[in-house]
């Protein structure tokens, strides 16, 4: 038990880092300019293939530093020939583009790449057992995605807390009228933000797309949960960001690693709901089956009871 | 003048933040009479309103409406406890037609509410009164001009039809007359006193020629604090106003 | 809410040629509807035309909520959905017990079920609009679309459920068995639905669902609580949704979990806005469309979903009032005689940007055959010609003119057409 509970409890917090890395990029475009980026997936995914497709040829370590150099100047320039335009629409036109975006995205990965899964594998000087745990080991790749993931939180803690645009960005996040101290450049200052947060999210994708699998549906299969992150840790909210990503990441490993259903909570207390009840179906379903949806459930009922999410200043 | 008490404000106060703009107003406004309240630029008139409208909440205090608790009620609320406001900057539904607008403010009153089953151009109560008042703000030739297309003074005079054509007993207008020509301005002072004849009217106003000439009392509010409120020769001879407003204001 | 419709609208006693104006286009959809099958015969096109039908509604009632009252909803497929499992359990229920509910109804049962979970639903997630109400919609919808691989009592697992159409009894003694019967039943709901949508427009509540879109705030000072607005506006819209739900289930007489998914959201999406959100029209003409070109296009090239999200992006950047709002748009300005005098650059511009988009589709169809297809040296045929795309003529051919033409219009058509209109816009 206690072993299942220590890896659990590594390999969530592993999987709410990674959710980390998408969602800080997320959260901070909304803070700053309002756009709920509906394809940040899709450049989560577009890091996965650029770093695989790089990686044949330049190595997995150049790779890892150039494809999400390269996505957020692609990020860049969506902001600054797509979205920008439809910018002045409002915010749901915003949020359109982004939908329409994501599905052109996800063609084009298919064009280039195929419907089949890549042969997208880690270094070979990461495969190797880093230590043993109870008596199974633990893979050295998954520590460095730890690492990658921390280094990446210190270096946006410092980025945010101790330079000056940093100290605006942060402000504006809470306060959207202070974009405008950035000087008279503001779209400019968009436009740099937007590319910065997908260039977070590609960085997600290059580390994820080994970790899970680099396929065309794998931005599809992200995109809501980096969502529900978002609005549980509270829009435009960093530290929010975090302890939701690693809450979500827990709980979805819990109860995919548990088993465990009401109908065994029932028995411990020795109650049970006869088969044949209404009920019956929800009551003997193990936690495995129901982990899709806990981070959804999670979701409908925060945005009843606390719309704004757990550490967000401001509602939208 | 009847007793009875339309609005009272007891011990009012708001923050924005760290800054306090309003700082603990009492006010008390008697049904039927005509009360406007003078203050320089950024005394918080404009806040106030917001408070009593529900559109803000106040931070301590309390605001009553025929003595009923408002405060923290939504404006939809406090609107159909018969309170109706204008605003200083003009907000109307912009696509509408002007005649669209008069009918969306008089649908809850005349009792349609969230009513599916029946075609709005066919309620006549609705448009005899939306007519009615088309006539009584100039603007029958605007009828079917969107509300963003009319001039200034136009969207003004709009704006106010809209304000009282759910026939409200309890009207609060920000500013009406502002950026208004002298002749716009009298029109609209007629206006306003011709459709408060019964009923509370509070106005904010910065000509105190119209000022001296409409109120039944004055509140002067000088940084978030009423100062005086009293007929206005009371007023006019009040010693603190004239340092605080009327010294510097007056032309 | 136009002023057309507001000087027709003059009470009972409206003259004959007003009543005229106001029908001429539902007579006009009505003969449509019973013309277009004697034309296109075919069982397959009948389908299609159905599956027409049943879009028609499910995008007329999302506009209900995009158009009318600016609320953005990523997962209207859920009551379009959760209609169509609860349709298909009675007509299965009918099969098994012989219960005597008449086919004709069973979409009312879509209906209901539309409106019970619209209630549900809505009343979480209409407190706000705007981006918080995008993303409970998001949430409900990937909610419902997991429950269906979990609750598979009701949804029926991978498979989805199946029924038959033809065991109920029928009010009107027809024999829906074949494809044009139901075609018709199909169409009738259609139209009544499209007619109740389009009258919802002109009651209380429709107005105010404008008025709560445009300024939520005055709403709340005439008396309305937006968030009520809201929440019936989108009741009503589930409804609806739930009713195209229930005449799916008469069409293709099975339902998968595909139906409350993510996809199907965002179809009715796509639909109605490439169409046109702003008037009554655009997502009848958008639900057409999506329905036409999925069914044919994606016989005619493997691209079809890549070139529907550049038609949405597009739409989307370009022409946000849909398509439908461009051609009226140009109707009207041509009816106002503003076309006068400006014919030649109208035409060289909408040439110009036909030769930019044969260009486009030229490069994305040899992509396609380049990088998909098992021997990209086997020529292809690209629109008349038979092209080997391993070569680099093709290629140089394809952007070129795909480059030229939209350099004509940018560079020369754009500005000749400002010129002509006297500055203004297209
Ligand atoms: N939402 C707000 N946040 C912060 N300060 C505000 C806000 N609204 C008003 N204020 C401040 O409150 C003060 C009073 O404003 P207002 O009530 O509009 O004054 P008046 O109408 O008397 O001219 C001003 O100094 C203004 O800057
Ligand atoms: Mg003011």
């Amino acid at each position: 038990m206690l072993e299942v509970i220590a890896f659990s409890l590594l390999n969530g917090l592993l999987y709410g880092m990674l959710l980390f890395m998408l969602s800080s990029g997320l959260t901070l475009i909304f803070g700053m300019m309002g756009v709920l980026n509906f394809a940040h997936a899709s450049f989560y995914m577009l890091g996965a293939y650029f770093a695989y497709t790089m990686g044949l040829y330049t190595g997995f370590w150049v790779a890892l530093f150039l494809a999400p150099v390269l996505v957020a100047l692609l990020g860049a320039m969506v902001e600054r020939y797509g979205l920008r335009r439809v910018h002045q629409h409002g915010h749901v036109p915003e949020l359109l583009f982004t939908f329409g975006l994501a599905y052109v995205i996800e063609e084009l990965v298919r064009l280039f790449w195929g419907n089949i899964p890549m042969n997208y594998r880690m270094p070979e000087a990461l495969n190797f057992p880093l230590f043993t745990l109870f008596g199974t080991s633990y893979p050295a790749f998954r520590v460095f995605m730890l690492v990658v993931a921390v280094v990446m939180f210190v270096g946006l803690y410092l980025l945010l807390k101790k330079t000056r645009a940093g100290l605006i960005i942060q402000g504006s996040l809470s306060r959207p009228d202070i974009v405008s101290a950035l000087g008279h450049n503001v779209p400019q200052a968009f436009m740099w933000v937007f590319a910065f947060g997908t260039g977070l999210a590609a960085l997600g994708g290059v580390i994820g797309g080994i970790h899970f699998v680099t396929e065309p549906g794998m931005a599809f299969m992200m995109g809501p949960i980096v969502f529900v992150v978002v609005v549980l840790g509270g829009l435009g909210s960093i530290q929010g960001a975090l302890i939701a990503s690693i809450l979500i990441g827990v709980l979805q490993t819990f109860a995919l690693s548990v088993d465990w259903s009401l109908a065994a909570l029932g028995a411990y207390f020795g109650y049970a709901v006869p088969p044949d009840h209404f009920f019956a179906t929800l009551w003997y379903m193990d936690s495995t089956r129901l982990a899709p949806i806990l981070p959804y459930i999670l979701l409908v009922l925060m945005l009843i009871f606390r719309p704004r999410g757990l550490m967000g200043k401001r509602e939208t | 003048m009847s007793a009875r008490t339309a609005l009272a404000l007891k011990g009012v106060t708001k923050n924005f933040g760290r800054a306090e703009i309003i700082r603990g107003v009492d006010l008390e406004i008697r049904e039927n009479e005509r009360h406007v309240v003078i203050g320089p630029n950024g005394a918080g008139k404009s806040t106030l309103f917001h408070l009593i409208s529900g559109r803000l909440q106040a931070s301590s205090g309390s605001i009553q409406l025929f003595g009923r608790e408002i405060d923290g009620l939504p404006p939809h609320r406090i609107n159909r406890m018969g309170l109706s406001r204008s605003f200083q900057v003009t907000n109307l539904f912009q696509n509408m037609t002007v005649m669209e607008n008069l009918r969306c403010a008089l649908l809850w009153s005349q009792g349609h509410k969230y009513a599916f089953w029946k075609r709005v151009t066919s309620q006549q109560g609705v448009t005899q009164r939306a007519e009615e008042l088309l006539e009584r703000l100039h603007l029958s030739e605007k009828r079917d001009v969107p509300a963003s297309l009319l001039s200034y003074a136009e969207q003004r005079a709009l704006e106010i039809g809209a304000t009282i054509a759910s026939g409200a007993q309890v009207l609060l207008l920000d500013e009406p007359t502002a950026g208004m020509s002298r002749t716009e301005a009298d029109d609209m002072v007629e206006l306003i006193r011709e459709i408060t004849t019964d009923c509370t009217l509070v106005l904010v106003e910065h000509d105190l020629g119209v000022v001296f000439n409409l109120a039944d009392r004055i509140s002067v509010l000088v940084y978030g604090e009423i100062i005086a409120s009293d007929t206005p020769e009371a007023v006019r001879a009040n010693a603190a106003v004239q340092e605080a407003y009327l010294g510097t204001e007056a032309h | 809410m136009n002023t057309t419709q507001e000087r027709v609208a003059a009470g009972p006693n409206a003259s004959a040629a007003v009543w005229a104006q106001r029908l001429w286009p539902w007579v006009l959809g009505a003969g449509v509807v019973v013309v277009m099958p004697v034309i296109f015969t075919s069982s397959y096109a009948i389908t299609l035309m159905s599956h027409m039908g049943v879009m028609i509604v499910f995008a007329l009632s999302y506009n209900m909520l995009l158009g009318n009252t600016g609320l953005l909803s990523f997962g209207h497929a859920v009551y379009f959905g959760l209609g169509a499992y609860t349709a298909m359990h009675v007509l299965r229920y009918i099969q098994a017990t012989g219960f005597g509910l008449p086919i004709e109804l069973i979409p009312l049962v879509g209906a209901l079920a539309g409106l019970f979970f619209g209630i549900i639903f809505g009343s979480v997630s209409t407190r706000r609009a705007g981006v918080v109400f995008a993303m409970i919609s998001l949430g409900i919808g990937e909610m419902v679309h997991a429950s269906a691989h979990i609750f598979t009592g009701f949804f029926g697992g991978e498979a989805g459920l199946f029924g038959n159409r033809t065991v109920p009894s029928s009010l009107f003694g027809v024999d829906y068995g074949p494809g044009i019967a139901v075609y018709y039943l199909v169409m009738v709901w259609t139209l009544l639905a499209a007619v109740a949508m389009y009258l919802l427009r002109q009651t209380p509540l429709g107005w105010m669902a404008n008025a709560v879109r445009d300024n939520p705030e005055r709403a709340q000072f005439v008396g309305y609580s937006p968030q009520m607005v809201r929440f019936f506006q989108f009741a009503l819209a589930a409804t609806f949704a739930g009713l195209a739900g229930g005449l799916y289930v008469l069409v293709d007489e099975i339902v998968t979990d595909e139906t409350v998914g993510m996809i199907q959201s965002g179809t009715v999406l796509l639909s109605a806005y490439i169409g046109g959100i702003g008037s009554f029209f655009g997502p009848v003409l958008g639900a057409i469309l999506v329905v036409f070109l999925e069914g044919e296009l994606s016989d005619i090239t493997d691209a079809w979903l890549l070139y529907f999200g550049l038609l949405f992006v597009l739409v989307v950047m370009f022409a946000p009032q849909g398509i439908f709002g461009v051609l009226t748009q140009q109707f009207f300005a041509w009816r106002a005689g503003s076309w006068r005098g400006s014919l030649g650059p109208r035409l060289y511009g909408v040439a110009s940007l036909v030769v930019a988009a044969i260009g486009v589709v030229a490069v994305i169809e040899m992509a396609y055959h380049y990088f998909r297809h098992w021997n990209p040296a086997e020529p292809m045929a690209l629109f008349i010609f038979e092209v080997t795309v391993t070569g680099p003529m093709p290629w140089a051919v394809a952007l070129t003119v795909a480059v030229a033409g939209l350099a004509a219009y940018v560079g020369h058509a754009r500005p000749m057409l400002r010129r002509a209109m006297g500055g203004g816009g297209r």
